[in-house]
């Protein structure tokens, strides 16, 4: 009889180990993995989000070193639900420029407002600083728009193209150069993909 | 001491010497000239005029009846005074002199006395008689006109140019003088603000199949132009003239030609498949330096642009290098150039390229100074037009043709381009000026390494003409923002930029006399 007992316990302990490892250990050891498979840089769109990772990679626009073009850089958004939430998370991340980022548009610029048709074209509404505050130049202003635009477009493929409205209303141009008037297609001829 | 033979002698040579003083005065070499017309209020009357010597000659009896003046001989002296009112003029027969008034003044020749009637030259009226005389009088001698009084009669001058299907009939007159324009008929009058024309230049040099001639019309103010079969409709504009005179210019347009299939045309030589035959209804075929470049010195007024740190402002450079691009170009094509801004205002983009396309301008050329976030950046760059972004609009702008009903009858395929999109048609001849332009920059000034670029420019976009926007320089590079403030470096970019468009130009003259 004792030795039915021991067979007995000895199952119930194994039962409990392999629950253990399937509802404890495993989800444990693999969730860095899945975090890490998450980051690729060709990642472009919220395309998982039922999982509980609240942030996403998002390629976002800052000036290269030359001064001359745009370079691509990796960095976690906050995820969002919706298109026009998720629009909104990365325009607030491609206005901030932490160091050593640099960006031309001015750090002061605030995001108001960002709305997305149902034809694919966002609206962002910036704070006046945008216009104000920014130093001139075509270079600049050009590499400013399309750090928004861009980074609409190539990380939300529902975003085709994307005006820039400044508190509220539309506008000719952020510094007297680029036409604004419209809203921009995604181009990618002031990115460059060498980044040092 | 003398004898009969010394006597004889002396006598023959005295006699020779008596005719040959006298041989030219009273042998003179002379003939008919054609007459001088005296306009007055009363109306024209002719005056004789004759050529002695190869100077043309008033009979001072002549002038004495026009101008009530009385004439007195000096038997004693050889001279001739003339009494013009309370003032006297006095001639001496060999002297190309007169004194007017007590005043000496110099006449082209001497008075010439042929028996009884005295000859002066025609500048007598004007140097002589007008000094002395109560009334105006006004001699032109190109027009064989003398005018007495307060006339206003103004020099009219015209040229014809065949343009085409244009043809382009220019009238220069001096002084300036209102004017109005008007179509009866067959014929186009121009109407002048004036008692009289001084028409001496008023030939047709061409005739078209919108213009048979030129004339002074019923009315002694008025010039008329007899129309051609092919005439549809003219356009006048008044446009700068030299110094004292206004310009007028009519553009006589012919109707378009009827190809109906089966009637033999004259074909031209080179038929090419490819090329529409029509030609633009209301816009003129190129017509080489006649249409002006556009210049547009950037920002302006509240928008001073970018800002170097030691506070030079980017509309104050471009003005400044606009200005002196305007003298370079004017001074070397002899083309007309206009300025977007010549001052510190602010200027809407709309304007700018309204001035241009008003104008039916060449090219348009937009003047800026950039800044960068990374001091190091520097050179320039120069940008023509991406429509790119633009997306389906851009799409539009190449023009759908639509059959509307034109002036001269019948309907006509006409693309409608939305004002906002004009650049659209012109994108390859931009992409050309651009490089004419940065290839000149580069051979005189430091070049950004990105010398060559495509962006949607606002200001370029409604142009209707070859288009770029130009960085001359980084006032935000501690090296560049002293430069681009300073002469020297302003006027090699002059220098760079005139030679840019003057290669461009010959370019595209070369391309056009290709493809014609």
């Amino acid at each position: 009889m004792d030795q039915r007992n021991v067979i007995r316990g000895a199952i119930g302990v194994a039962a409990l180990a392999i629950a253990w490892l399937l509802f404890v250990g495993l989800p444990k050891w693999y969730a860095p993995h899945r975090a890490q498979a998450s980051a690729p840089p060709t990642v472009s769109a919220p395309s998982a989000p039922t999982s509980a990772v609240r942030r996403i990679t998002a390629t976002l626009f800052y000036v290269s070193d030359d001064g001359l073009s745009l370079v691509p850089v990796q960095r976690e958004v906050p995820f969002a639900a919706s298109v026009g939430d998720q629009a909104r998370a990365i325009v607030e991340a491609q206005l901030a420029a932490p160091p050593p980022l640099v960006s031309t548009i001015p750090a002061e610029t605030k995001l108001r407002q960002v709305f997305v048709t149902e034809r694919g074209d966002a609206f962002v509404d910036l704070s006046g600083d945008v216009t104000a505050k920014h130093g001139g130049g075509s270079l600049d202003e050009i590499l400013a728009v399309y750090a928004i635009v861009n980074a609409l477009t190539v990380n939300l493929p529902a975003i085709t193209r994307v005006q820039i409205l400044v508190d509220g209303k539309e506008v000719d141009t952020l510094a007297g150069h680029v036409d604004l008037r419209h809203p921009l297609a995604k181009s990618m001829d002031w990115v460059v993909h060498d980044t040092h | 001491m003398y004898n009969d033979e010394t006597l004889k002698f002396r006598a023959i040579v005295a006699a020779f010497a008596a005719a040959l003083s006298v041989f030219p005065a009273v042998l003179p070499a002379q003939q008919s000239a054609a007459p001088y017309t005296v306009v007055s209020r009363a109306g024209r009357q002719p005056l004789a005029a004759r050529s002695i010597n190869g100077q043309d000659m008033f009979a001072l009896d002549d002038l004495a009846r026009l101008f009530t003046l009385k004439l007195k001989e000096d038997t004693l002296a050889g001279g001739l005074t003339v009494t013009a009112g309370t003032q006297t003029i006095v001639l001496s027969p060999q002297q190309p002199l007169a004194s007017v008034a007590g005043r000496l003044i110099s006449l082209p020749a001497a008075p010439v006395r042929d028996g009884r009637v005295w000859y002066v030259p025609v500048d007598f009226v004007s140097r002589a008689l007008a000094p002395v005389s109560p009334v105006k009088i006004d001699l032109r001698k190109p027009s064989r006109l003398v005018i007495v009084g307060d006339m206003r009669m103004p020099r009219v001058a015209a040229r014809v140019e065949p343009l085409g299907t244009v043809t382009r009939v220019t009238f220069d007159v001096a002084p300036p003088t209102p004017h109005t324009v008007t179509q009866e008929g067959s014929k186009v009058v121009v109407h002048f603000d004036a008692d009289a024309l001084d028409a001496a230049d008023l030939k047709a040099n061409a005739t078209t199949d919108t213009l048979q001639g030129i004339r002074v019309g019923d009315a002694p103010q008025t010039v008329t132009l007899d129309l051609g079969p092919r005439f549809a409709t003219s356009r006048t504009s008044d446009q700068p003239a030299p110094a004292g005179a206004s310009r007028i210019v009519i553009d006589l347009i012919a109707q378009p030609e009827t190809t109906a299939p089966g009637t033999a045309q004259p074909l031209p030589q080179t038929p090419q498949p490819n090329t529409p035959p029509e030609p633009p209804l209301l816009d003129l075929p190129n017509a080489g330096g006649l249409r002006p470049i556009v210049i547009d010195a950037g920002h302006g007024g509240d928008d001073v642009g970018a800002r170097g740190a030691q506070g030079t402002l980017e509309k104050n450079v471009t003005l400044s290098v606009a200005r002196k691009l305007k003298a370079s170009i004017e001074a070397r094509l002899g083309v007309r150039v206009l300025l977007t801004r010549d001052g510190d205002q602010t200027v809407g983009p709309d304007q700018r390229a309204a001035l241009a396309n008003n104008n039916k301008a060449d090219l348009f050329i937009s003047l800026h100074a950039s800044a960068s976030v990374r001091p190091a950046v520097a050179g320039a760059q120069v940008f023509y037009l991406s429509l790119a972004g633009y997306g389906s609009e851009a799409q539009a702008s190449r023009g759908n043709p639509e059959a509307l009903p034109v002036v001269g009858g019948g309907n006509r395929a006409i693309e409608i381009i939305p004002w906002e999109m004009a650049q659209g048609r012109y994108l390859q001849q931009s992409a050309a000026f651009a490089s004419s332009v940065e290839g000149a920059l580069r051979e005189h000034v430091p070049m950004s390494t990105r010398a060559l670029q495509q962006g949607p420019f606002r200001v370029l976009v409604g142009a209707n003409m070859p288009a770029v926007l130009v960085e001359l320089g980084f006032l935000s590079n501690a090296q560049q923002e002293p430069q681009l403030a300073g002469e020297s470096f302003q006027n090699t970019l002059v220098q760079a930029l005139t030679d840019g468009i003057v290669r461009y130009r010959a370019a595209a003259a070369a391309v056009a006399a290709v493809t014609r």
